[in-house]
């Protein structure tokens, strides 16, 4: 309850401090809108940043999903194999080198101005943090525990599914929680290069228009849905995780 | 089970161009608990995880058993950490080696599970979690787990070292009393903890290393640490650590 006051608080002084620059500079409102006007334009355009948003939003949950799978499958395959390792590891690599701004074009010419573009440049996004983090984990197993495994004559298979795959699981989620935060940023980043609707559309679209109330509307749905994005993501690792102890402070927790 | 012997013999080892020892011998008699102490980095801990397939032998090093089969999947390990699962509970800690050698846990091996819990002083902490438990809770999991995989040759490595003084004594009581009758070799920096539950005692020193003499202390184990005896022996063990 505390958490959410101090919340609100932070978000009031926010709203306020913006309010006093546009009245400080005295900004017409298509440069600055005020946040008056903004929550004006959400209620007036709530439909159309609905149709938008949903569209957004389904990109990035499929990019997501299909981003992390992704991401682990190749995390299981190279610390299994170590061709996979050889042949992998510098895909992995250049996909990372390569900024996927770059190849946005690239992706809309190839899968066209739908879903398909957007899905694919927020899986591009998503899967190295991913891949990374979960192959991070795999590497970092307590030579204890193999050395335990051994002994009780553990196949390599046995010993990725039952101890390293459940050891790097912390390690894993950390990388899906930094999938959650950029893959917004694909999904939109996508729908700017081209595309006939969602949120990186309507705010082009708005911008063109001078409708700058519009744009600032529906770039705070979008971070509505990164937040929310978010808090789903590290609700569900620390249900996937009860044994992995928060050592953070405790007066962190409990002020 | 039959209880099984083992030797290792012409044992050489080289560390970083050192020689540690070579040509060492050690004999593990059936049934016995065999106690290895030393000094750090003298070699002890490579010479048991020769034996328990950890580490590669260097030639011309043999490990021979008494009945003339390979060792590998006659041994059970007990490491200094209790290297307890925390994402599993107790009792699928206990029950780990049948979950990694894909072996669904049949009624019959969950009740053995429980009931070495139960003689280890666990009853009723199966399902928790080994974050719930004490440092000496854990390691008697461990105990536990080292005893469900039944094995001839049991090798623990400073099992008890991470405890304080009186969950170790409680410990080795409690290991003294679960592994009579099996071979066993701990190595260990303990003169009192080797005196208290070894049949046989060896001190390895010196560099390269030699083997010293056994040195059996008389006396059902575990031994009283108040015994006499045992404080004499210590003296002497003492005296051979430091030479």
């Amino acid at each position: 309850m505390k958490a959410l006051l101090r919340g609100a608080i932070t978000l009031l002084v926010l709203v306020a401090g913006w309010q006093a620059l546009v009245w400080a500079t005295g900004l017409p409102r298509y440069l600055l809108p005020g946040p008056l006007a903004v929550a004006d334009a959400m209620q007036r355009q709530a439909p159309l940043l609905l149709a938008h948003g949903l569209t957004t939003l389904a990109e990035i949950l499929i990019g997501l999903v299909a981003g992390v799978v992704l991401g682990g499958v190749s995390a299981l395959l190279l610390a299994r194999f170590r061709t996979a390792r050889r042949w992998l590891m510098p895909l992995l690599l250049v996909s990372q080198a390569i900024p996927v701004f770059a190849l946005a074009p690239l992706l809309v010419l190839w899968l066209g101005y739908g879903m398909a573009s957007k899905i694919a440049m927020a899986v591009l996004v998503i899967y190295f943090p991913v891949t990374t983090a979960l192959f991070d984990g795999l590497r970092r197993t307590d030579p204890g525990w193999l050395d335990l495994a051994r002994t009780m004559g553990a196949s390599p298979a046995a010993i990725l599914w039952s101890i390293r795959l459940p050891a790097a699981l912390p390690a894993f989620w950390s990388g899906v929680r930094v999938a959650a935060a950029v893959a917004p940023i694909g999904a939109v980043i996508g729908e700017w290069v081209g595309s006939s609707s969602g949120l990186g559309y309507l705010m082009l679209h708005a911008n063109a228009r001078m409708q700058i109330d519009l744009l600032f509307a529906a770039v705070l749905v979008l971070g509505l849905f990164a937040v929310s994005l978010y808090a789903a993501v590290d609700a569900l690792a620390r249900r996937a995780l009860p044994w992995q102890p928060d050592t953070q402070p405790a007066e962190d927790a409990n002020p | 089970m039959t209880p099984l012997s083992v030797t290792i013999s012409r044992a050489r080892l080289t560390y970083g161009g050192t020689l540690l020892f070579s040509d060492l011998t050690l004999e593990l008699p059936a049934g016995r608990t065999t106690c290895l102490l030393g000094p750090s980095g003298v070699g002890k801990t490579t010479l048991l995880r020769i034996l328990a397939g950890l580490a590669e032998p260097e030639p011309p090093t043999e490990v021979v058993t008494g009945d003339r089969q390979p060792l590998a999947g006659r041994i059970a390990y007990m490491a200094q950490q209790d290297l307890l699962l925390p994402w599993l509970t107790v009792l699928d800690n206990v029950l780990l080696g049948d979950r990694l050698r894909h072996r669904r846990p049949d009624p019959a091996r969950v009740e053995q599970a429980r009931a070495l819990l139960d003689r280890v002083g666990l009853a009723g902490r199966e399902r928790d979690r080994p974050a719930a438990l004490s440092g000496g809770q854990k390691q008697r999991v461990a105990l536990a787990r080292t005893l469900m995989e039944d094995r001839p040759l049991v090798l623990m490595d400073e099992p008890f070292s991470a405890l304080d003084a009186i969950t170790r004594l409680r410990l080795q009581e409690t290991a003294a009393e679960t592994l009579a009758g099996r071979t066993v070799l701990m190595v260990t920096h303990d003169p009192l903890e080797a005196l208290r539950i070894g049949d046989r005692l060896h001190v390895m020193t010196g560099r390269p290393a030699v083997m010293g003499p056994a040195l059996e202390p008389s006396g059902p184990v575990p031994r009283r640490v108040d015994d006499p005896d045992l404080l004499a022996h210590q003296a002497e063990l003492l005296r051979r650590l430091a030479e």
